[in-house]
């Protein structure tokens, strides 16, 4: 019998050569949206509904590639997951790009300066996405 | 069956959708993303809408009831439904919103109003809920012609 060599896929160590996406949203329709947009252009998406559940899958699953947030959440803001990832060693060269409905340039400010990648508004656009992920992922 | 019949009804109904306004643009986005991978994307996002906005619906009509003078709290109701509104184009419901909005915001200013404000927000909710249903309807007749229209190749299939 043959015997593997552990990972799952063909190739190399790294599962796919997709990027995987990491999208954090409340909402149930945007979840699904931003999934579908995320996969349209080619990418591996993971989705859950809070920074709290984001946070706990970033700990365990290394090959985040790119995070993308709403900003309105409860308990835990987008901007607050964002400070979060880059105040940590492990998580800070990972992308960060926040979503909201709200065009509030004061809020756009915060979110770039404390080292967001991009902030679109929503509702999110497969150009959006596909002008970001190039950018982004190369 | 006269697919083509159907398929033209269907068609019908959703230009309605378009010109009376109930639908903007970012329908059309929904309909880009289906494709062979997720052929009933639109149906699926649509009806998981009409779940989520009766449940914050559900929410809203409760603060409502009880007279809560809390509008942060109705506001961010508000907020959510609005963006999933927005989310799957369903235009007339998010004006319907902002205008519920706008009756939060004035509490700010007039708090010793709060009674009238709340009438303000009981009416505009109920046109909430009246776009909410006539979109309903008309979405579930358009998703149920075409699903008795069937997949294109029917349609496009020469039949003189």
């Amino acid at each position: 019998m043959a015997s593997y060599a552990g990972s799952k896929s063909t190739g190399g160590e790294g599962s796919s050569r997709e990027p995987h996406v990491l999208a954090v949203d409340d909402s149930l329709v945007d979840r699904k949206v931003i999934t579908s947009l995320l996969r349209k252009s080619k990418y591996r998406v993971t989705a859950v509904d809070s920074g709290k559940r984001a946070l706990e899958l970033l700990d365990t699953e290394p090959n985040v590639n790119m995070i993308i947030t709403d900003y309105s959440m409860p308990e835990m803001t987008g901007y607050e997951l964002l400070k979060k990832v880059k105040e940590s060693s492990e998580l800070c060269q990972i992308p960060v790009v926040i979503m909201s409905s709200e065009n509030v340039p004061t809020r756009i400010n915060r979110c770039l300066e404390e080292g967001a990648e991009d902030f679109l508004l929503k509702p999110v656009q497969l150009s959006d996405v596909s002008r970001l992920c190039n950018r982004v992922l190369r | 069956m006269d697919y083509v019949n159907l398929r033209r009804q269907a068609a019908s109904l959703r230009k309605g959708l378009f010109d009376q306004g109930y639908l903007d643009e970012q329908f059309y986005q929904l309909e880009d993303l289906q494709d062979d991978a997720s052929p009933n994307f639109v149906e699926e996002v649509v009806t998981l809408f009409f779940r989520d906005s009766a449940r914050l619906m559900a929410n809203i009509d409760q603060a409502l009831d009880k007279c809560v003078k809390d509008f942060n709290k109705l506001d961010v109701y508000m907020q959510q439904l609005k963006g999933s509104c927005t989310s799957i184009g369903a235009s007339r419901m998010k004006t319907e919103c902002t205008a519920f909005r706008e009756c939060c915001r004035d509490e700010n200013i007039e708090g010793s109003h709060s009674l009238s404000i709340l009438n303000l927000c009981m009416r505009s909710f109920q046109k909430i809920k009246r776009e909410h249903s006539v979109l309903r309807q008309k979405l579930e007749s358009y998703f149920q012609l075409l699903r008795q229209a069937g997949p294109v190749e029917c349609a496009t299939r020469p039949n003189k």
